[in-house]
């Protein structure tokens, strides 16, 4: 169908941060559409991400950044009703490639989900669950103890390993998620709003562990909040819904992509700065 | 009600400069939720009645049956059927009635709870999943005695090689039929109970379905899934009428039965031993029909208290 919608500006040749060269590319997405039956969620999105950056997604709800961010790990698999199409590479791998299996791509690609979602057992086989389904050998003890640590959880729970997970506080129970995400030692970790059901401090706590997390994993974050994405991003992508012009249904668009510095001190697109500046959404 | 000022008797709430607020305007008027405690009234009638019903059933039960039990306890319990009052005992319906409790559970559980995670875990949304579900809903409300009919035909006449024709097989078998919607139904909310982030966390983390649903969902889904286990089989040690259908007897004696005699040949159970005293003459034999009611009760009474106790230790387990 012939789209009315201006198109995406999106800037990746320039990056003007830190790093002196472009750094490696993660995922490469083009022409990216995900449907819910016949619905089209997610209008051709594209746009790359980056090795050990955190890039996050902003946008009014219903603009479909988690949608994208779940195609990151084919997590819309789940849905019957869910379908991909486009193109999505991982490290120039086909995500989508009849022979990729989703349960092997989410052991490289983990992700932290918007509410804490801890197992109803223990501290220590909340995060020993995914080494042991994935069949990683060596001292699953040791193993427990760096995960926690690395989530900076450590001190508070080491003499409490064996009580249940549902005992913690919110903001700890995600980072008991995000230490149960890095456990199985991925290369990339997607966070769908993982502060949003969080107080201002534990959020804080968060954002301090993603910029120390940067150093050994990409991050891909979905947030509703600005300040965030301004806080702890290298780039960030902005999405919108528009309605579509013949059916009137509301689907999401990228319109923005650039470092994050830009995005929110000179954004290229006039609809970006009435969101980032509070105008709108 | 005494207002606060004279010139704003009707909203004390309004308070302006100088104007207190007193105690009046913050009493609770009853009045203004007549229909409130109506309902609640109306509420405790119920749960008033239920009990009183409940309460009634026990206490003439066990009034009835206090004769026999007192007198013989222990005979009555060991004792196989009789053409005595005096001897005649429940020992053969209360080896029936744990012989077909075991065989339902061997067969019904399995089978139910297997069905159950099919149809939440893995069956796709069709419309020959919905009729399925449907379906399973309708038999759950199939009265028992058509179970019998079908427990007649297809067990002790169809397959009466295996079974024996009427026997403890047959019945257990017809018994597991007339369980198995309600298993199914109980597990299949037990896992749609289950919240869909857990699922997520645990494929989040590169778990196959069948991790997630062994590691993640059956465990979490257990409690309600034994609880509505353990409630089928009460249920089944219950019934009469399915039993009366496939053959059980109302006396026999065969001496001692060998292994297979005693799943294979002729059995009763305890709802049969009550409707079978309840038939006899009331003048000698009035107690003994409510004294085996008694044993059906305490035998149902403690499975559904072992149930409780499970599903507090399971949820124990889980940290809830």
């Amino acid at each position: 169908m012939p789209d009315a919608l201006p198109s995406t500006v999106v800037n990746t040749t320039t990056p003007t941060n830190a790093n002196a060269e472009t750094p490696d590319t993660v995922f490469t997405v083009r022409d990216l559409n995900v449907y819910y039956g016949d619905f089209r969620a997610v209008v051709d999105v594209g746009l790359e991400v980056y090795e050990r950056e955190i890039t996050a997604f902003i946008g009014p709800s219903g603009c479909g950044k988690s949608t994208v961010l779940r195609c990151f790990n084919r997590m819309n698999d789940l849905i019957d009703i869910a379908r991909v199409e486009g193109t999505l590479l991982y490290h120039d791998i086909d995500l989508y490639h009849e022979d990729v299996d989703p349960v092997a791509v989410r052991r490289r690609i983990g992700m932290v989900f918007q509410k804490p979602n801890p197992f109803p057992k223990s501290i220590y086989d909340n995060v020993a669950f995914g080494p042991k389904i994935a069949g990683i050998g060596g001292d699953l003890d040791e193993l427990v103890e760096t995960s926690l640590k690395g989530a900076g959880l450590w001190e508070e729970v080491k003499d409490r390993l064996d009580k249940s997970a549902l005992g913690l506080s919110g903001g700890q129970q995600q980072r008991l998620c995000i230490a149960r995400a890095i456990a199985v030692q991925p290369d990339v970790l997607l966070m769908d709003e993982p502060c949003s059901a969080l107080d201002p401090i534990a959020t804080g706590t968060i954002e301090e562990l993603m910029r120390e997390m940067k150093n050994q994993y990409t991050i891909v974050i979905v947030t509703h909040n600005m300040q965030q994405a301004a806080r702890v991003s290298d780039r960030t992508a902005f999405f919108t819904a528009e309605a579509d012009e013949s059916t009137g249904q509301r689907r999401g668009k990228l319109v923005e992509y650039d470092d994050t510095g830009l995005i929110f001190s000179n954004p290229a697109d006039k609809r970006t700065e009435a969101y980032v500046t509070g105008r709108f959404g | 009600m005494t207002a606060t000022t004279p010139d704003t008797p009707k909203s004390p709430l309004k308070t302006g400069a100088g104007k207190r607020l007193t105690l009046d305007a913050l009493k609770r008027d009853r009045s203004d939720d007549l229909t409130g405690q109506v309902f609640l009234g109306l509420l405790l009638l119920a749960v008033a009645i239920a009990g009183a019903m409940v309460l009634a059933v026990l206490i003439t039960v066990a009034i009835d049956a206090a004769d026999v039990l007192s007198t013989q306890f222990w005979d009555f319990l060991n004792n196989k059927s009789s053409s005595d009052p005096a001897r005649a005992g429940v020992a053969q319906g209360i080896r029936g009635s744990i012989l077909i409790a075991g065989i339902v559970s061997i067969v019904a559980f399995p089978v139910g709870i297997g069905a159950a995670v099919y149809l939440e875990e893995y069956a796709s949304d069709t419309k020959l999943t919905r009729l399925i579900e449907v379906t399973v809903r309708n038999l759950a409300g199939v009265p028992s005695i058509v179970y019998g009919l079908l427990g007649l035909a297809v067990f002790v006449q169809g397959l009466r090689g295996i079974t024996g024709g009427s026997s403890v097989i047959s019945a257990g078998l017809t018994l597991a039929l007339l369980v198995l919607p309600i298993i199914i139904i109980t597990a299949s909310e037990a896992i749609r109970a289950i919240p869909s982030t857990l699922r997520e966390g645990a494929y989040g983390l590169g778990a196959t379905q069948w991790e997630v649903i062994r590691t993640q969902v059956l465990p979490a889904a257990m409690p309600g899934i034994l609880t509505g286990a353990v409630l089928s089989i009460a249920r089944a040690l219950g019934e009469a009428a399915p039993l009366l259908v496939v053959g059980a007897a109302a006396f026999y004696s065969t001496g001692f039965q060998g292994q297979l005699d005693q799943l294979q040949g002729a059995f009763t159970a305890l709802p049969m031993n009550v409707a079978t005293f309840a038939k006899l003459p009331a003048d000698v034999w009035a107690g003994h029909a409510a004294a085996a009611s008694v044993v059906v009760l305490v035998l149902v009474f403690a499975i559904n208290l072992a149930a409780i106790i499970m599903r507090a230790r399971l949820t124990k387990k889980l940290g809830r």
